[in-house]
């Protein structure tokens, strides 16, 4: 039954290439049911071959399925093959299972999508490359695999492509994902240099006969954990996994909380043999990353709106505990914990993903609250995922959790001590933060209808803008008003001084008369016509200037009444100004029963989006969507059972495993006593956080603000500071690689073509073209010959 | 007057330092086409001198090579000269510098 392993793999990628010919054809929701029609085959298949797998003496569960050699190259060849053992086989368990469930889900999710084919075409290449990844029997078809889920991921994420955002957060985590596959390409030349071989089961028998020194087996530790940080999340490289959240949500659960995110937890694992033999203090780089990552993810956590962004920094965050696992050489813990995350994860994702179908799009929790009573199958199984996220027990990451702190206590000295401190503080972050969303989800006042502060800002932003355009006509009225108002006191000042001038020249005309000489008649009769002219030129001037008063008295009235209008509508704009003033914000952090700002004032100035969410229905999501809840949410109740802690019968998952760890498992002497302790510490931790998270967020004893703090929200200025240092020093750096590659490689480069055609140039010379001129030369070459040939038989 | 090998090879000598000189000194490619020729069989009476002088048959059997040799070299040789003299009659070997560096 082993020999069905190729059809682990084969399937999905089936279904990818008929999606690839037929899918548009098929159209929704065929294409979906094909996809996870595959899916569940798959599963069967895997389930096939790990009963297969079970009836194997524990011993030989190691079975290497050769389909074809990919590389011969001389002595180093490598295979497509398959190695099917514990570990390869459990991984396959839960992503063909839990790969099933996200399909099926998808089928409601994506409902409605134009592009609902192509999207589970990428799914079903994404479970094919996944799967590959970890059947692969050497570390060549793993990265396969590796850079197949990287590819889908980097699709998925920019699925809805058209948003500039979107399309960039793909970018984001494909660029920093390189980074660490760069790290796995020297890791992979590091091994081959050493053993000459990347097929696993070379690198166990050569790790075992010491053929890998320890320097070596060190470095290559290194550069996959570099490898692993990029792909699994962790420091320095975790900054693309929050970003990923931009594609649909079927997609984070599958690929960037249950499977893909994990394969670097796997690598490790699957290496162990050269942990073994690594100096310690690399293997301890390892538990510091994921103890570190777990934290300042689960601070970040807590500052987040968006209830995806919570869940993705909550995924960084428990790939750190699987990290830190592996680092203390827990591998056991790591897979446990692995598969019991991928149970939860899977479903908190999903339920996230059925919250944001019923609330129209919606992510951001404050928008959220009071849930429960419209999707209480979403809400119930999120709350099972929530406790056992949180350490409840008997749910499952109580179980797997507890596993991975008792490895750090175990762990000698400070160092042990530190680490596990950390991961209980990472507890306590974690119940605090998963209870915060689940409370302003589900629980509380209904604040899906609440105005949002962009609307309220527009209500009044218009009004304004109305008012003002009015009131700067208005100005513009009076300012022409008063124009005609000077107009017409200028015209009646003229109007006087008319009179003023005609009364002179009446007065000097009668002088005249007077002095003139009577006598002379035609002069009199000339100054009598003068006087009569000055006269009537009186009347007329007072005339003028009665109109030019009257017309003065209109305008001024006209700019009396055009004043009074501004004024009035300046009078508006500040009662609009004082409303809006006094218009309620909405806060920036709620709790669940933080009143709803109150609109009724300006409710029908409020745009449209708002009245058409008053309208709208929070509802359930299809079956195809709850019924995967439904699963996830049974199994994380009973995931912990797959490796209880109380007796070693129960570690049936460690005994699963252990054939596959070769030893390398480390192993702790902790008492019955202290494991009890240990777990009665966590469990009053979880506690802690829940009581004071319902504290704060559900009773309102604390202001939120206070805790969900800026800098946690913007995960303590880690993706700014990165920026602004690729930005500036680092950018300078690559300037300056830039530089090399243009001066020193590409120089070197032209150099030889230049030098070459320098050389031809000169040898140019040598071929004139003159037949006779070459004969001349032979000739002259052969007497040479010849003269030394004669010369020597003399000597 | 015994004629021995000596004679030959002065023969041979003159011969080939002729066909040198014509070579050297001739323009036009038909001519300089026979002294090479010249030159050949100058080498030719050198193989069949030493080969009778030496009684060894090596001689002849280069003398064969070497004939064959040149009537493949006459064929394109000739050829080539025909097709350049039918394109410009008058031509001398240095008109054809075309394919100079």
């Amino acid at each position: 039954m082993l020999e069905a392993a190729w059809l682990i793999p084969a399937l999905p990628l089936a279904g990818f290439v008929a999606l690839v010919l037929v899918g548009r054809r098929l159209g929704e929701p065929l294409a979906g049911w094909l996809a996870t029609s595959v899916m569940a085959g798959s599963f069967l298949a895997t389930l096939t071959v790990f009963v297969g797998l079970v009836a194997e003496p524990a011993e030989e569960r190691f079975f290497i399925q050769k389909i074809f050699t990919w590389v011969p190259s001389g002595s180093f060849s490598v295979d497509i093959g398959f190695l099917v053992d514990p570990l390869s086989i459990t991984m396959c368990l839960f992503i063909t299972g839990i790969g099933t469930l996200i399909h099926l889900y998808s089928v409601g999710y994506m409902h409605g999508d134009p592009n609902f084919s192509k999207f589970f075409l990428y799914l079903n290449l994404f479970a094919a490359s996944m799967l590959l990844l970890v059947l692969g029997d050497n570390l060549l078809v793993t990265f396969l695999g590796w850079e197949g889920v990287g590819a889908c991921s980097y699709f998925l994420i920019s699925f809805w492509f058209t948003d500039e955002a979107n399309a960039s957060a793909g970018k984001k985590a494909f660029v920093t994902n390189r980074i660490g596959d760069f790290g796995y390409m020297i890791g992979m030349f590091l091994l081959f240099n050493a053993i000459g071989s990347i097929r696993y089961a070379d690198i166990l028998t050569s790790a075992e006969a010491g053929a890998i020194s320890t320097g070596f087996a060190t470095a290559i530790v290194l550069v996959f954990m570099l490898a692993a940080a990029g792909k699994s999340a962790q420091i320095p490289l975790f900054v693309w996994l929050p970003d990923a959240m931009a594609g649909p949500t079927p997609v984070s659960a599958l690929i960037h909380a249950a499977t893909m995110v994990t394969s670097g937890i796997y690598l490790l694992t699957r290496l162990n043999p050269v942990l073994a033999i690594a100096e310690p203090w690399s293997t301890n780089v390892v538990a510091w990353i994921g103890a570190l990552t777990a934290l300042v993810a689960a601070l970040a956590a807590i500052g987040q709106t968006d209830i995806k962004k919570v869940l993705a920094y909550s995924t960084v965050s428990q790939l750190g505990y699987m990290f830190l696992a592996v680092g203390l050489g827990g591998y056991i813990p790591a897979i446990f914990h692995m598969v019991t995350h991928a149970f939860f994860k899977a479903l908190l994702f999903l339920g996230s993903g059925s919250v944001i179908h019923g609330v129209h799009d919606e992510q951001d929790m404050r928008r959220m609250g009071g849930l429960a009573r419209f999707m209480p199958i979403t809400a119930g199984t999120f709350i099972i995922g929530w406790l056992a996220i949180a350490g409840v027990p008997p749910f499952a990451g109580f179980w797997s959790k507890d596993e991975i702190l008792l490895y750090a206590w175990n762990e000698p000295g400070l160092n042990g001590k530190l680490l596990w401190a950390i991961g209980l503080l990472t507890a306590l972050l974690t119940a605090f933060y998963m209870t915060r969303q689940v409370i302003l989800t589900f629980f509380g006042r209904v604040r899906f209808f609440d105005a949002h502060q962009d609307e309220i800002d527009a209500a009044f932003g218009q009004r304004v803008v109305a008012a003002e355009t009015q009131a700067a006509e208005a100005e513009t009225a009076v300012a022409s008003a008063r124009e005609a108002v000077e107009k017409a006191e200028a015209d009646v000042a003229k109007r006087s001084e008319a009179i003023d001038k005609a009364a002179a020249d009446l007065t000097s005309a009668r002088e005249a008369l007077e002095a003139g000489d009577p006598a002379d008649e035609k002069a009199y009769g000339k100054l009598t016509k003068a006087v009569d002219k000055a006269e009537k030129a009186g009347p007329k001037a007072e005339d003028a200037l009665a109109k030019a008063q009257a017309k003065l008295a209109d305008a001024v009235g006209a700019a009396t009444e055009a004043t009074q209008a501004a004024g009035a509508l300046r009078a508006q704009i500040d009662k609009v100004a004082a409303q809006r003033a006094d218009a309620p914000a909405v806060p920036d952090h709620v709790t669940a029963f933080t009143p709803a700002p109150d609109v009724e004032a300006f409710e029908e100035h409020l745009p449209e989006s708002y009245h058409k969410r008053r309208e709208y229905h929070p509802h359930e999501s299809p079956w195809t969507m709850t019924l995967p809840l439904i699963v996830l949410a049974g199994l994380s109740i009973v995931g912990g059972g797959l490796n209880l802690p109380f007796t070693s019968d129960l570690h049936f998952l460690g005994h699963w495993l252990e054939p596959a760890l070769f030893g390398n498992e480390a192993h702790g002497s902790a008492t019955a006593a202290t494991k009890v302790m240990l777990a009665v510490i966590a469990v009053a931790v979880g506690v802690v956080a829940i009581v004071s998270a319902f504290a704060v967020y559900l009773r309102g004893k604390a202001d939120p603000a206070k805790i969900e703090r800026d800098e946690l929200g913007m995960a303590i200025h880690y993706d700014k500071g990165l920026a602004a240092f690729m930005g500036g020093p680092g950018r300078s750096l690559f300037d300056g690689f830039a530089l090399f590659d243009k001066g020193v490689v590409d120089g070197a480069v032209n150099g030889v073509a230049t030098g070459v055609r320098q050389l031809g140039q000169g040898l140019r010379v040598l071929q004139p073209g003159f037949v006779r001129q070459y004969a001349l030369g032979l000739v002259g070459g052969v007497v040479v010959v010849v003269a030394a040939l004669v010369l020597r038989l003399f000597a | 007057m015994i004629i021995t090998e000596t004679w030959y090879l002065v023969l041979s000598a003159a011969l080939f330092s002729i066909g040198t000189a014509g070579l050297l000194s001739r323009r036009n490619p038909l001519v300089m086409f026979m002294c090479v020729e010249l030159m050949l069989n100058a080498v030719n009476l050198t193989f069949v001198a030493f080969s009778n002088a030496l009684d060894d048959l090596a001689g002849y059997t280069a003398v064969f090579f070497v004939l064959v040799v040149a009537a493949a070299e006459v064929v394109v040789g000739l050829s080539i000269v025909v097709a350049l003299l039918r394109r410009q009659p008058s031509a001398s070997v240095d008109d054809f510098s075309e394919l100079k560096g």
